[in-house]
């Protein structure tokens, strides 16, 4: 899948489009690290690395200007056309959307301190699961886009469908334990919020397969799998 | 493979033939119809089956690396290669539906509906005036002087040169800049009531901001006529152009819309020309 087999005549705009790939997959790493070191605190209650979760999320976010400023350099000094175009432009997208992967690192944080330790309830045990799931589709997913894999990110678009069950799993226990005792309803919501935010680093994961599958091969995803229901696929 | 996963990433080198239209313009009627056009050279062959549509309300741009067989192709379109003694075009070309090889074509009538512009500016070494007039006059445009007058003026506004040369049109068209005098054989060629208009390199030799105010010559005669330009500046040929047809070797290799071809480009060569990755 990889349309690159040769470099660019000018070898300084090779260096620069690899630059804006490994600032992607720094950031990759930071928020996957984020995502878990939150839901770890979250099983051990560790206070102490939940803030530095918080504080870490800065580091996202100076990655995601300095991308940004690359990006933008690119576009102004090489005049990147068709892949490369396309590679820049996507960049610039998927670090937006890891920078915003981080901040839900950060918001899972922020509610450690505020659960009660002697109250655990049930969906807490699936919660690594399901955020194990998560933070693997966007590891492989920024690997995807590292590698103009095109099939690697479909395969990550393909399997959201998991984290939004382990969602609705988790999401159906809750409400149950709201019903069952009006006092759990705090320390609940408290968790659905968590639960949602793990959702939605999946459904990052999922809007980054889309845009790394179009960077690398100019076709929009959803219209390629609609495409194939129809049976209309080249094959 | 599974198809699902077959992506259309994969640009092969032996791409299919390319259509001879953008698959937008499948069933328009083209202005120009080249259909299986070679080009030889003595002996050696500069342009290999060649089938183009061209269309009177879009500028085409004919992109491709040097020596890749743009300038000997837009040459057909007006019958130039006929005055290089060594050239030889076989294959079938039409202006609206016209064979322009048929015995009736008139070269001297076919080179004034389909007008070209060189990469050098070439004014005569006349008047500013004359150098527009000398065309309606030879084609018997004109029958009076007042009806000149009116031709000269009308050619120079619409090639944008009117306000900078009003006040002397008696002077030598040499002595105007190189941008000036680019628009000056621009309104020559507009003179005569072209339908086509074919442009090799137009900008080449003149400085980015001459260059920016061809590029919005061409944007406004568009719809007017029908450009075909060539040129080696591919954001040039993605500024001013709205369909791109990359040479290659004396083939065409793509054609299309130009905002595809600049974001999604189906040919592998193609792909590695424009992003950089020739050679
Ligand atoms: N008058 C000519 N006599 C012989 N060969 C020519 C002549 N003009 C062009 N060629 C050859 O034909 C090929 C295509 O040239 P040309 O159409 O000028 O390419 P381009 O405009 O794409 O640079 C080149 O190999 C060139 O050397
Ligand atoms: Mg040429």
């Amino acid at each position: 899948m990889n349309e690159e087999t040769t470099g660019h005549t000018l070898k300084a705009f090779d260096d620069d489009l690899n630059r804006l790939r490994a600032l992607i997959s720094q950031m990759g790493g930071l928020a996957e690290h984020a995502i878990r070191e939150a839901i770890r605190c979250l099983q051990t209650r560790d206070l102490d690395a939940a803030k530095e979760v918080i504080a870490n999320d800065a580091k996202l976010d100076a990655l995601e200007i300095e991308t940004e400023k690359r990006a933008i350099q690119v576009i102004a000094l090489r005049a990147p056309m068709a892949g490369d175009l396309r590679d820049v432009v996507a960049a610039l997208k998927i670090s937006a959307v890891v920078e915003r992967i981080g901040d839900y690192a950060k918001n899972i944080a922020k509610r450690i301190p505020k659960l009660e330790a002697s109250r655990d309830i049930e969906p807490l045990s699936l919660m690594p699961e399901m955020a194990r799931i998560a933070t693997e589709m966007v590891h492989d997913v920024l690997n995807a886009f590292v590698e103009r894999d095109a099939e690697a990110a479909m395969r990550v678009y393909e399997r959201d469908q998991a984290v939004d069950d382990f969602y609705n799993s988790i999401f159906r226990t809750l409400l149950t334990h709201m019903m069952e005792n009006q006092h759990n309803i705090g320390q609940a919501a408290h968790l659905l919020f968590i639960a949602k935010n793990i959702e939605r680093v999946g459904d990052h994961a999922t809007n980054i397969a889309e845009m790394v599958y179009y960077a690398a091969t100019g076709e929009h995803l959803p219209d390629r799998i609609a495409k194939v229901e129809e049976g209309e696929a080249d094959n | 493979m599974n198809d699902i996963t077959t992506t259309k990433a994969e640009k092969v080198d032996t791409a299919p033939d390319p259509l001879p239209v953008a698959e937008v313009d499948q069933g328009r009627k083209p202005k120009m119809r080249a259909q299986h056009v070679n080009v030889f050279y003595g002996e050696k062959q500069a342009i290999n089956d060649v089938s183009i549509n061209i269309f009177d309300d879009k500028v085409t741009a004919f992109i491709g690396p040097s020596g890749c067989g743009k300038s000997t192709f837009l040459r057909t379109l007006n019958r130039m290669n006929d005055t290089i003694p060594s050239a030889r075009v076989t294959g079938h070309i039409e202006l609206d539906g016209e064979d322009i090889h048929a015995p009736a074509m008139d070269v001297v009538q076919l080179r004034a509906r389909v007008g070209m512009v060189f990469q050098k500016p070439n004014p005569f070494p006349k008047s500013i005036y004359e150098n527009i007039a000398y065309g309606p006059r030879i084609h018997g445009l004109t029958s009076s002087k007042s009806e000149m007058d009116q031709i000269v003026e009308s050619s120079l506004r619409r090639a944008g040169l009117w306000d900078e040369v009003k006040d002397r049109l008696d002077e030598s068209g040499t002595a105007l800049s190189g941008g000036q005098q680019q628009r000056l054989c621009i309104a020559r060629a507009i003179a005569v009531d072209p339908e086509v208009i074919l442009m090799d390199e137009p900008c080449s030799a003149l400085d980015p901001i001459a260059t920016a105010k061809i590029e919005e010559l061409i944007h406004e005669l568009r719809g007017r006529y029908a450009i075909a330009i060539v040129t080696h500046n591919m954001q040039q040929a993605a500024r001013v152009s709205q369909r791109t047809a990359f040479f290659h070797l004396g083939e065409l290799v793509e054609y299309g819309k130009t905002s595809e071809i600049f974001t999604n480009p189906k040919a592998k060569r193609t792909q590695d020309y424009i992003t950089g990755r020739y050679g």
